[in-house]
């Protein structure tokens, strides 16, 4: 590589007064791509692969085809009207003695307990039970009902055919409220199960509020910054950036304890007088959008501080000099410039918000959890893979709309400070 | 700079702007004389003076030096890291010949803009299958891969103020182009590139949400303890351990405007 790098540049310096010539051109391009490909890769197999594997496990299903591959084989030629047939049953004896005392059986029963209540029981009763048959009298399905009356009914085989294909669409549907009945139709989940929908709204409404805060607390700040005198600007300066770069976790826990009951602000309030018993101001949705917007502001700012510097105070004045009101000027003039350092400004704050996990887990109620607490819940606590990426999936795409919209309106360099 | 403007409407800007400077700083200057106070309670009166909470942040049997142990050995990697392959690229993209060079930016700044706890969750599926969470290798491919954004970004930004006549100069004057880049270009983008590895190593070293999935018990970092101290009860010495990192942020606040880049974004720090 440094051998071929060596002779285009060479080749490139050396003739800098010709026009390059074609191959010349596509060397040096070579040359590019040589160097941004180390972190593409690295990016691919890091970042890239898990996020793309985690669409994979929101759709996947092999549990119950890899414990029990005849039954599952059997319920893929079912029309799914009424009981299997008596081989599907002699199917399913046959993977519960095959699978007996292994971890996939274990796996295959907790899916199936995801679609049926109850099946976990079920199915080790079951497979305890087959192991002392070796030559069922009156044929599989007399066998298996009679050690659980429930094989013999319908939404026991719906079910277990539901859960047996290699992709489902069971996740994605739960993370969405939605259910597929034993029929195949998909109907909205009962109201006491629906969660995630919103969950979901109030992330999007979470981060929506803090945006908005951010945006008018924000945007007066960068033109502070900007038009006060130097010596005022540079201390605030300083006043935004010190927050900024200060641990996440220095910051919540000092709003913890400036907000709590016996805190800092209650104590002060309290013997000021000003009120009789101390606030609830935190653990609560006023604690969560005091932190959030603490720690975003400086998202919103820098953006549209970068704007401001590079706009000329000419303009003004030349709207001044054509007899505009300096309001007027300020919305039609300086207004419009600014914005796409608003847009990028408000895009990250809103991104970066959604996401947010540590704070509201750590300042927020229990009513203020976002979407990020269930994907962590399902992956670390219930070990549910497949509802945690449906979820992340969801998040994730909505984030990926907003910031290829945005990215196609002010270009992906501006989101990114570079221009 | 001195644009018209009614007297009214700037001593509001004013009042308004005093009042952000308290919301901003107040917080974290409030909770400093607490980490000093004798007693054990987060409020004031202040009882009386004490370095006990230091003492106890500090003791060589206490669980803060092997986190934080751990946090350097963590952040140095990603930065080392995240810092060679940040700004290879960055010289890469700044070369302007590649085809859909908005669409690789897009992809190289993505980390950022995908939610950590997506990409912690998703990383923590794929290691788990192949035996890389609760190892150090592990954490520091995550949080390099989530660092190497503000690489990019910080000396793809540098690059655009750099003189390429100076390198044609030095393949003039017969240098091969491994000599010209570390003799002319490195030396000038070092600001750049330092500052990158700096953000990087800033953003691993206060990252939680990548350590709570795939560190384990072995790999506890600073964040991820002092995550598990606020959970379960604030004590002073939290506080302590927070003034540490103020004092901590203050020094590299200085060393950033050394860089030349005081004003520097610091690109998304999830949580």
């Amino acid at each position: 590589m440094t051998r071929m790098a060596s002779t285009t540049e060479t080749l490139d310096g050396t003739s800098a007064l010709a026009p390059p010539s074609l191959s010349s051109r596509a060397k040096a391009r070579m040359v590019s791509a040589l160097l941004i490909a180390p972190l593409v890769l690295f990016l691919t197999l890091v970042f890239v692969l898990p996020l793309g594997g985690m669409l994979v496990h929101a759709v996947e299903n092999g549990e119950v085809g890899g414990a029990l591959p005849g039954v599952a084989a059997e319920m893929r030629g079912w029309t799914g009207e009424g009981l299997p047939p008596e081989s599907a049953y002699a199917a399913l004896a046959r993977d519960l003695k095959a699978a007996h005392g292994e971890p996939r059986l274990g796996e295959a029963s907790r899916r199936l307990n995801y679609e049926r209540a109850g099946y976990r029981a079920l199915l080790a009763k079951t497979a305890r039970a087959v192991r002392s048959i070796d030559r069922p009298q009156a044929g599989w399905a007399a066998e298996l009902t009679g050690i659980d009356a429930r094989w013999g009914e319908a939404a026991t085989w719906a079910a277990l055919r539901r859960a047996s294909p290699p992709l489902t669409p069971y996740y994605l549907l739960t993370a969405l409220d939605l259910r597929m009945d034993d029929s195949g139709s998909i109907l909205r989940a009962p109201a006491e199960e629906r969660i995630y929908i919103d969950t979901l709204g109030r992330t999007l409404w979470i981060g929506f509020v803090t945006t908005l805060l951010c945006l008018v607390l924000g945007f007066p700040l960068a033109h502070a910054l900007v038009s006060l005198p130097r010596g005022f600007a540079s201390v605030l300066m300083v006043c935004v950036l010190l927050p900024f770069w200060t641990s996440l976790l220095v910051r919540t826990s000092a709003w913890i304890v400036v907000l709590q009951k016996e805190g800092v602000l209650n104590g002060l309030l309290t013997r000021l007088g000003i009120v009789d018993a101390p606030l609830e101001l935190v653990f609560n949705r006023f604690g969560l959008y005091v932190a959030m917007v603490h720690i975003l502001l400086p998202f919103m700012i820098l953006p549209i501080l970068s704007v401001m510097k590079g706009i000329s105070p000419s303009y003004m004045r030349a709207s001044a000099s054509l007899g505009a009101h300096p309001a007027v000027g300020f919305l039609k003039v300086y207004l419009p410039m600014t914005l796409p350092g608003v847009g990028a400004g408000c895009l990250m704050t809103f991104i970066i918000g959604v996401g947010y996990y540590i704070t509201p887990s750590l300042v927020g109620g229990a009513r203020d959890q976002m979407t990020s607490y269930f994907i962590a819940y399902y992956a670390n606590t219930t070990i549910n893979w497949g509802l945690s990426s449906a979820l992340g999936a969801i998040l994730l795409l909505c984030i990926m709309l907003l910031y290829a919209t945005v990215g196609r309106l002010i270009g992906v360099g501006r989101i990114a400070g570079i221009q | 700079m001195s644009r018209p403007m009614p007297s009214p409407t700037r001593v509001l800007h004013y009042a308004f702007c005093c009042a952000m400077m308290v919301f901003l700083v107040g917080p974290i200057l409030a909770v400093i004389p607490i980490s000093f106070s004798s007693a054990g309670f987060l409020s004031y009166p202040i009882p009386g003076l004490s370095l006990q909470w230091y003492d106890k942040v500090l003791a060589a049997s206490g669980p803060w030096l092997p986190a934080l142990r751990n946090s350097l050995i963590v952040g140095t990697g990603a930065m080392a890291l995240a810092t060679v392959l940040g700004t290879l690229a960055a010289l890469g993209l700044a070369r302007n010949d590649l085809p859909g060079r908005s669409f690789l930016l897009g992809l190289l700044i993505a980390p950022m803009v995908v939610p950590v706890v997506i990409s912690g969750v998703a990383m923590y599926f794929l290691f788990a299958r192949i035996g890389l969470t609760a190892s150090y290798a592990g954490l520091i491919l995550a949080h390099a891969v989530l660092g190497a954004p503000f690489v990019v970004i910080t000396v793809t930004a540098t690059l655009r103020n750099f003189d390429t006549t100076l390198v044609r100069a030095a393949y003039s004057l017969g240098a091969s182009p491994v000599h010209a880049f570390f003799t002319v270009t490195l030396p000038l983008i070092l600001p750049g590139v330092l500052s990158g590895g700096l953000f990087a190593f800033i953003f691993s070293f206060d990252e939680v949400v990548v350590a709570l999935f795939i560190g384990g018990p072995e790999q506890r970092t600073l964040p991820r303890q002092m995550f598990d101290g606020i959970r379960d009860t604030i004590d002073p010495s939290i506080l302590a351990m927070s003034t540490l990192l103020v004092g901590a942020t203050v020094i590299f606040m200085v060393l950033l405007t050394r860089l030349g880049r005081g004003t520097g974004s610091k690109p998304g720090s999830n949580a």
